[in-house]
């Protein structure tokens, strides 16, 4: 670092007093950012901390208060558009990807740009003129070939070869990780070592913490709209970062006040469930009053393991009963929730929610069927009365249950969802990553929400990729890999849930860096609380 | 931000900003009628009189009719573009069913049930094979055309002994049958979308067809419902048509009044891509086009600048009122 600072004494970016105001609401305040060429400067901080904001602005996407200054390379700069930040080298790298999925990578990475020779486009111009970028990235497509055709790994490498091609000097990434295996996340870690060695500076934005200590130089911290501090390299530790990002203690942040395990009465029974596919037959029982996690990486198939119990997806083979009976027949999501199971989506705005309906109408779409007087008129005053109640059991903060649900956050969003599914009396709840994209407030009260269903007996089987998650809720976990259920900890198996046990069966025996812990300092590989 | 939700301005301007679009949506065009109105009331003495207004909303009747059909199919965010056609094949039903001696009466069952059926073969291809609703109420289009002239034998049918000429020529007190059964269906069609659970799920399955069918809603069955609802509406309409003409043809009637309806539906705000709109909205669109029509013959516009005008208005009133929706957001 001291090298770096030593080279470049002038910041390639600097942010002062950068403020922005939503509707009267302030999300960013004064908040300031010095990154250096050749430096990874990772931003950290819980959902709603102003990350996203603070990188709409330097991309140009939103523009700060009055009174805030924006310098790249020393100069200040007056206006600040989208066009200004590109032409002074800024490359954001959202997490959905934005290349045209229908042309070539050539024609991605010349996009607003390209090359002509009389009135038509000169593809070859300007494929040749991809090579060298592709062959610094290591990437082993051709320029001519159709983005459709590429993987998300190979995607985010066009869009980081467009990124070099417009000589970016400073690039920023959001969750670049997200959509990728441990093998991709190896071989992007190794680019943006190289990318940062030559000169690059920068940005990363992620909530993993065994990332952040792998790449990062620096870490800036911000939290509710403020900057609240800045750790270098050797100062970096779970706790101190955790403390900067919560402001709060996070003793007590998980609940399992149902822990003795006692398991009820099976309450279902998923035998041979597969779909020829991605999912060889599965079989597994849920107690009632039981919290089961299922655990693998992204790509295992537990999520469309999920919908085939709940049939939101044709099966090959595969019986499941529920509270002692057989699901017969077992066609589609209305008979599963029937029988009593439901499932929340790991996409709720894209799966979940009708974000143009109000919260009354989202939490009572299914409950109004049986609700409904004679010939399917509704009943209104029952509908209200179960969305006030639902509003109120759930903590779900909004102003009255006629706001559209496209205006609430995300962890009220995801509230709401479960109300939904709540208000059906299921037999079983299948959670599919329901703290994803959800602030920590709401994620706390959406552990005391399992936490009472499960003391309630229910059955919940709470899918997700957070470890810490997992073993602070679940009573006995299942392992997930390659399609199959391969072993189980927890419960009756004699095995304790632990993060190294899981990992290892999740990985099948080698850990996998983008969840393992070897990355983390020593002594700190038992710290559940590394991924928030 | 949401960790801010907890204080309650936030919340308080969110619902207010919600609200003010929610008046917005329900006024809608409105402004823009009104302003018709008084402009057509200004330049011609005949336009503001009750003989007049009463020609309006006769005229307007059976787009109203058909345009409630709409509605409920681009809520779906779907499409019908065979109203038109089946209006003309179910006349001509209608009609022949009204020379029976004895049950005459029965032509209005004819035309609405024969409506209903052609409704529902387009409602059966889309829900059941997932074909693009476009795609199939275009070649419904065609062949519901050419099935009218077939049934009619590609001849006009004439009853002047029609037993429910009534329908298109009688009052109520004073109020025309076109322009009760018009309210009545606009009357029925806002119970339906705002008091029923189809109604709910309507508006779920244009909203989020996925999450419609993750919450248990068999999407099929609504699919269903909207295309047969649209295709007994047209019926419906074609009796209308069918009482004020004492005829139908396979050829021309009906010709191209799709196109109207949906921009009765589109003019009344709702959303092309499902979801977001209301039935009040549709009737507002519907009578701006007839108000638009009947000042511009009564101003002695030529035909040809009507079609002009008409276009430009339509495209200029939602032009404006994505103007005024962005404007009440930020």
């Amino acid at each position: 670092m001291s090298a770096i600072l030593a080279e470049h004494p002038v910041p390639v970016l600097e942010m002062n007093a950068i403020s922005k105001t939503f509707n009267g609401l302030r999300v960013l305040k004064d908040v300031a950012l010095k990154v250096y060429a050749g430096e990874v400067h990772a931003l950290m901080g819980e959902n709603g901390a102003g990350k996203s904001t603070l990188m709409k602005i330097l991309s140009g996407a939103y523009q700060a208060d009055a009174g805030g200054e924006i310098r790249i390379g020393g100069h200040a700069l007056a206006a600040f558009d989208p066009l200004t930040a590109k032409a002074r080298g800024i490359a954001v790298i959202y997490q959905e990807l934005s290349l045209c999925p229908n042309l070539s990578v050539a024609e991605n990475i010349y996009l607003g740009r390209e090359l002509r020779s009389g009135w038509s486009i000169d593809r070859k111009a300007m494929e040749a003129g991809c090579v060298e970028v592709l062959a610094r990235l290591g990437a082993d497509f051709k320029p001519s070939t159709r983005v459709s055709v590429l993987s998300i790994a190979e995607r985010q490498l066009v869009e980081i070869a467009r990124a070099l091609h417009a000589n970016a000097r400073i690039l920023v990434m959001d969750e670049p990780t997200t959509p990728l295996s441990s093998r991709e996340t190896d071989r992007l870690f190794a680019l943006i070592k190289q990318l940062r060695d030559q000169g690059l500076a920068i940005i990363y934005i992620s909530h993993r913490m065994a990332e952040i200590y792998e790449l990062s130089d620096r870490v800036s911290v911000l939290r509710d709209g403020e900057y609240v501090g800045m750790l270098q390299r050797d100062g970096l530790s779970a706790e101190a970062l955790v403390k900067m990002m919560v402001g709060r203690d996070l003793s007590g942040f998980y609940k399992k006040e149902h822990a003795a395990y006692d398991p009820g009465a099976v309450v279902m029974r998923v035998r041979d469930m597969a779909d020829g596919q991605r999912v060889k037959p599965c079989s597994f029982d849920l107690h009632a009053g039981e919290v089961l996690g299922i655990a693998g990486l992204v790509g295992a198939g537990r999520t469309e393991l999920a919908r085939l119990i709940f049939a939101a997806d044709p099966r090959t083979s595969g019986t499941l009963e529920v509270a002692g009976k057989l699901v017969e027949p077992l066609r589609n999501p209305t008979d599963a929730i029937r029988a009593g199971v439901v499932y929340l989506t790991e996409d709720r705005k894209a799966q979940g929610l009708f974000l143009d309906m109000s919260v009354r109408d989202n939490i009572n779409v299914c409950a109004c069927v049986p609700d409904a007087h004679a010939g399917g008129v509704l009943d209104r005053g029952r509908g209200a009365r179960r969305a006030l109640e639902a509003i109120r059991a759930l903590s779900i903060r909004v102003a009255s249950g006629k706001v559209n649900v496209g205006a609430l956050s995300g962890g009220n969003q995801q509230k709401v969802l479960l109300a939904r599914l709540l208000e059906v009396k299921p037999h079983v709840l299948i959670l599919d990553e329901p703290t994803r994209g959800v602030d920590i407030g709401s994620k706390s009260e959406i552990y005391r929400i399992i936490n009472d269903l499960a003391k309630a007996g229910v059955g919940v089987v709470l899918i997700s990729s957070e470890l810490p998650e997992i073993i602070g809720t679940c009573d006995r976990v299942l392992i997930m890999r390659e399609g199959q259920l391969v072993a189980e900890v927890g419960g009756a198996s004699g095995h304790a849930i632990s993060q190294e046990r899981i990992i290892d069966l999740a990985t099948g025996g080698e850990q996998a860096p983008g969840l393992t812990d070897t990355a983390l300092p020593q002594g700190r590989a038992t710290d559940f609380k590394n991924s928030i | 931000m949401s960790l801010t939700l907890e204080n309650s301005p936030r919340v308080d301007a969110i619902s207010r900003r919600e609200r003010a679009k929610e008046w917005m949506r329900t006024l809608g065009m409105l402004p823009v009628l009104v302003l018709l109105l008084v402009g057509f009331a200004l330049m011609t003495d005949s336009f503001m009189t009750w003989q007049n207004l009463s020609i309006i909303t006769q005229q307007a009747s059976v787009n109203v009719v058909l345009a409630a059909g709409m509605t409920f199919v681009i809520l779906t965010a779907g499409i019908d573009l065979s109203v038109g056609a089946i209006l003309a094949a179910s006349a001509v039903v209608a009609l022949q069913a009204s020379m029976s001696p004895q049950y005459g009466m029965l032509g209005i069952f004819a035309g609405i049930g024969f409506g209903l059926l052609l409704g529902l073969v387009n409602g059966g291809l889309i829900a059941f094979m997932r074909l693009p609703p476009f795609i199939v109420t275009l070649g419904a289009l065609t062949a519901m055309r050419g099935l009218a002239r077939l049934l009619a034998d590609d001849k006009t049918v004439f009853n002047p002994d029609l037993p429910f000429a009534f329908i298109g020529n009688d009052s109520v007190l004073g109020v025309p049958w076109l322009v009760i059964i018009a309210v009545a269906v606009i009357a029925m069609s806002w119970f339906i979308l705002r008091r029923t659970v189809m109604g709910v799920q309507i508006y779920s399955v244009g909203g989020n067809p996925e999450a419609a069918r993750l919450s248990g809603i068999k999407v099929w069955k609504v699919l269903l419902f909207v295309y047969a609802l649209s295709g007994a509406l047209a019926g419906l309409g074609a009796v209308m048509s069918a009482s004020r003409l004492f005829a139908a043809n396979g050829l021309q009637l009906g010709q191209s009044y799709e196109l109207d309806a949906i921009a009765a539906v589109i003019l009344g705000g709702t959303s092309f891509t499902g979801g977001v709109g209301t039935i009040g909205g549709t009737l507002i669109g519907a009578l701006i086009i007839a108000v638009l029509t009947n000042g511009l013959v009564l101003l002695g516009v030529s035909d040809i600048w009507q079609y002009i005008i008409k276009g430009i208005v339509i495209i200029g009133a939602v032009a404006l009122d994505r103007y005024r929706q962005s404007g009440a957001r930020t």
